[in-house]
């Protein structure tokens, strides 16, 4: 078995995103030609081109015609791809690996969820014709067990282990204050977050991601060709992706404090970039926060707190904006908005401005100078036992 | 001789105090309690509850009365075939939708040969303040009714039986309707008293017996006032409680859940007795053998004791007669009978797949092994009969169920497997980690005219 990356051979040269609200005046159609005209104006090319499309929808629709009819591409090769949650980081993946293959010069991967159009709360799956033995839980309570298992195997207590939650929320809520694109642009007390109302366990309104509408999108070209799009390319050092046999439902030695498919995908992406003591050498992350509880277990499954400690290293502001590893700078699922096929993309779209320090107000200082510095991307779908995983590592020096 | 081998009963957990009704209503309601299905049972899941308890060593026939079915035309005795695993060969029945049914498969399983399974289960209602919501209760009892040697000791003889038929229209409800109407009562009182003696003469003439031979007789009719008018002038020693005060009365299972009283509270070689008045009036004496006592198993009084209060709100929400805000989710799909069709054993059965080499179990089933290594050597593995133990738990505030909110737990199944699994009749509050419970059958909701049958889990109680 082989997992090789490939490490500094794709170079990220244009990227847009567009604010993630409820966008009741646009349609999926709106959304991706937003973001895919703010790509095509950060490459400084045009669609005609870009050689290959992929794109990234959960249910935003069918085949590559559902980007390439209202972008009007003509006779290109368009890829729609569907990897639940972790869908827009799908699309990126192939992009890249399709122009590393040396079958395409330039790919481009558009994320897209037009998810406010369904009159439901949350986020709602479209079932396949099943046997009706499926679970038919929300999200929120299938992460809601992993707080009190954690609590009770590291020994945390219930008042300790709120707190802990709540400052992710907070910081997140922190974060995306500063950022125009996000979908809540308030900071909010940790107090209003710990007494909002309960949706699952113990997680509550506050503890749960934001759900927009949104869309983001990438160019990509070899590394050598990048200079030619622009003088401030992001090399890809790694992607990774595993998909979960779903045994932590069905395996008792599974104990819901911790995400195997996630420790599993970050070793893999370490060992492509390179990267063997990721709390040290990765300077920010973007993370999958769906759920609070999910980003404090996400810090140990990525190696940046020890098992047992990412609740105390989230309360010493240790993952704060002006903390020593900056989590979801840009606000986070928490408080950017999950349109399930963008945010991939949107998390990739945050490390891009941050290392080419474009990132305004929540620009994390000296980043954008710092010779080496890596930028994580990680990306779930599923849930707790059951779950796909990506992670990705870029950086703007080669080598 | 042919007789009796073995029975059962099933109260389902909840219990609604009769005296909330008149208060909520303004009328109805009375003394007592009554027993209440949940959201998730109706008579099909309540008789395998009672028929799962003796249904080991298969029945060469299988019988299910309900007045109040989940489906017309098509059979529902059949998922009861399915959810206890009984051979493809073993046909099974409905015994159509009226009050007489369960006193007929009884009655046609005494004259039949070879092992026969009667199941009977009712839900009982009515409109907001009316009698039958009081008055009734919900309840399945199974008998199995097979000849002396055939496997089982026979515990109560089938001594003679008599049956006399009436076409009158004293109580009557359409299809598909909850509400059942009536006649004048004194008509109903009257007539059946009538019917109800000479069928009981024919009877003890058939048996060649006295009045005053019976020991115990049971009277199962419309009401309790027609069932006391009539057991008072029947002459035997003592009369049953009909279990108006604690259960109701369980319409077509009322027959099958009053037979089980008087056994469990009979004496070895005792003549007892049932009359069920119906359409008709139809009785049955038994006497019973020195191993009627020898039964095991969950008694009525057991059941009673371990019930838990239900507001009289939920009971009404419970039975479609008040509508309540559902959470803003996309209610399920119809299950696909096709996919459920390939999957009947894990479905209905539970059955789940055992890895011969490992001992993994896996649930649900599945072709290739959990470790990877090996496929379609799986061993079926059935789970309904293995209790489990709490993992974790949560309650989804926001998730469809048609009485929220889920509580949900991953539970661990005793000697292996593991299933995420909905737990019922249960109180959020009082679920904990380390939590005993085990497998039910249930209805996990109804979409296009189809019940979505699966198993949930409850806690061990007693």
């Amino acid at each position: 078995m082989a997992s090789h990356g490939i490490k500094d051979r794709i170079a990220i040269v244009g990227m847009g995103c567009t604010n993630f609200v409820e966008h009741w005046d646009q349609g999926l159609d709106d959304l991706v030609v937003e973001a895919s005209e703010q790509c095509f104006a950060s490459a400084g090319i045009g669609k005609d081109d870009v050689d290959a499309y992929w794109l990234g929808t959960a249910q935003g629709g069918m085949s590559g015609i559902t980007l390439a009819r209202p972008l009007q591409l003509h006779g290109k090769p368009v890829t729609r791809v569907e990897n639940y949650c972790a869908t827009g980081s799908e699309a990126l993946r192939q992009a890249c690996y399709a122009v590393a293959s040396g079958a395409y010069d330039t790919a481009m991967a558009v994320g897209v969820e037009k998810v406010k159009d369904s009159g439901f709360q949350g986020l709602n799956a479209h079932p396949v014709p099943n046997d009706g033995t499926g679970r038919t839980l929300t999200a929120a309570a299938m992460f809601s067990m992993v707080a009190p298992a954690y609590a009770q195997r590291y020994g945390v207590d219930p008042a300790t282990m709120r707190q802990a939650m709540a400052h992710v929320a907070w910081k997140n809520h922190q974060n995306g204050a500063k950022n125009p694109r996000a979908q809540f642009r308030k900071p909010v007390s940790v107090e209003t977050i710990i007494n909002s109302p309960k949706l699952a366990g113990d997680l509550g309104v506050f503890d749960c991601a934001g759900v927009a509408d949104g869309a983001a999108a990438a160019i990509v070209c070899r590394a050598e060709d990048a200079h030619r799009y622009t003088d401030r390319p992001l090399y890809v050092k790694a992607l990774s992706f595993v998909a979960g046999n779903g045994s932590g439902v069905s395996d008792p030695g599974y104990d819901y404090t911790t995400f195997p498919e996630i420790a599993a995908c970050a070793a893999d992406a370490y060992r492509q970039a390179g990267v063997t003591d990721p709390a040290r050498q990765i300077a920010l992350a973007e993370v999958h926060d769906c759920f609070t509880i999910t980003e404090l277990v996400l810090m140990e499954d990525l190696g940046f707190s020890a098992r047992g400690t990412a609740w105390r290293d989230e309360l010493d502001g240790r993952f704060d904006l002006d903390g020593e590893l900056p989590v979801n700078p840009d606000g986070g699922l928490k408080s950017f908005g999950h349109p399930t096929g963008a945010s991939g993309l949107r998390m990739m779209f945050e490390a891009w401005l941050q290392l080419r320090g474009e990132a305004g107000e929540r620009q994390i200082p000296g980043l954008a100078d710092r010779h080496g510095a890596l930028a994580l991307t990680h990306n779930l779908g599923g849930y707790p036992g059951e779950m796909v995983s990506f992670v990705a590592v870029l950086g703007r020096q080669l080598g | 001789m042919r007789g009796i081998t073995a029975w059962s009963t099933y109260l389902p957990y909840r219990r609604l105090d009769r005296s909330q009704i008149a208060a909520f209503v303004g009328q109805g309601g009375g003394r007592g309690t009554r027993t209440v299905a949940s959201y998730d049972e109706d008579p099909t899941t309540m008789a395998v509850a009672a028929g799962r308890r003796i249904a080991a060593g298969a029945p060469d026939l299988l019988l299910f009365a309900t007045a109040f079915p989940a489906y017309a035309d098509k059979t529902n005795a059949t998922a009861i075939h399915a959810a206890l695993q009984l051979p493809a060969t073993v046909p099974a029945f409905d015994l159509g939708a009226s009050a007489r049914s369960a006193m007929g498969g009884l009655l046609l399983a005494a004259r039949s040969s070879g092992r026969v399974l009667v199941t009977a289960a009712d839900v009982r209602g009515g409109l907001a303040g009316s009698a039958d919501e009081a008055a009734g209760g919900d309840a399945a009892a199974a008998f199995l009714i097979a000849d002396d040697g055939a496997g089982a000791p026979v515990l109560a003889e089938i001594v003679a039986t008599a049956s006399v038929t009436d076409e009158f229209v004293d109580r009557w409800r359409s299809p598909g309707e909850t509400r059942t109407k009536t006649w004048d009562d004194k008509f109903a009182e009257t007539t059946y008293a009538a019917l109800g003696r000479r069928a009981w003469a024919d009877a003890l003439a058939a048996a060649g017996i006295q009045a005053g031979d019976v020991g115990a007789v049971a009277v199962a009719a419309p009401t309790a006032r027609i069932a006391a008018s009539l057991a008072a002038r029947l002459g035997a020693a003592t009369v049953v409680d009909d279990l108006a005060a604690t259960v109701g009365n369980a319409g077509a299972a009322q027959p099958a859940l009053l037979l089980a009283a008087l056994l469990e509270q009979a004496a070895p070689n005792q003549t007892v007795a049932l009359v069920s008045l119906a359409d008709g009036a139809d009785v049955l004496i038994l006497r019973t053998t020195p191993a009627v006592t020898e039964r095991r198993g969950e008694t009525l009084a057991r059941q009673l004791a371990a019930g838990g209060p239900l507001p009289y709100g939920k009971f009404l929400a419970w039975r479609g007669n008040l509508h309540v805000e559902p959470p803003r989710r996309p209610e399920p799909a119809r299950v696909s009978a096709t996919a459920a069709a390939r999957n009947d054993a894990w479905k209905f059965g539970f059955v789940a797949a055992r890895d011969p080499q490992t001992g993994a179990v896996h649930m649900p089933p599945q072709r290739v092994s959990a470790d990877g290594q090996r496929t379609d050597q799986m061993e079926p593995q059935p789970m309904s009969g293995v209790q489990g133990t709490v993992a974790t738990f949560t309650v989804d505030r926001m998730a469809y169920s048609p009485s929220p909110p889920i509580v949900f737990a991953v539970v661990d199944f005793d000697g292996g497997g593991r299933l995420p699994i909905e737990l019922c009749d249960v109180d959020a509050a009082d679920v904990a980690i380390g939590m005993r419970v085990e497998p039910t059958f249930r209805r996990l909701f109804v979409q296009d005219g189809i019940p979505n049958y699966f198993w949930k889990a409850r806690p061990v109680r007693g």
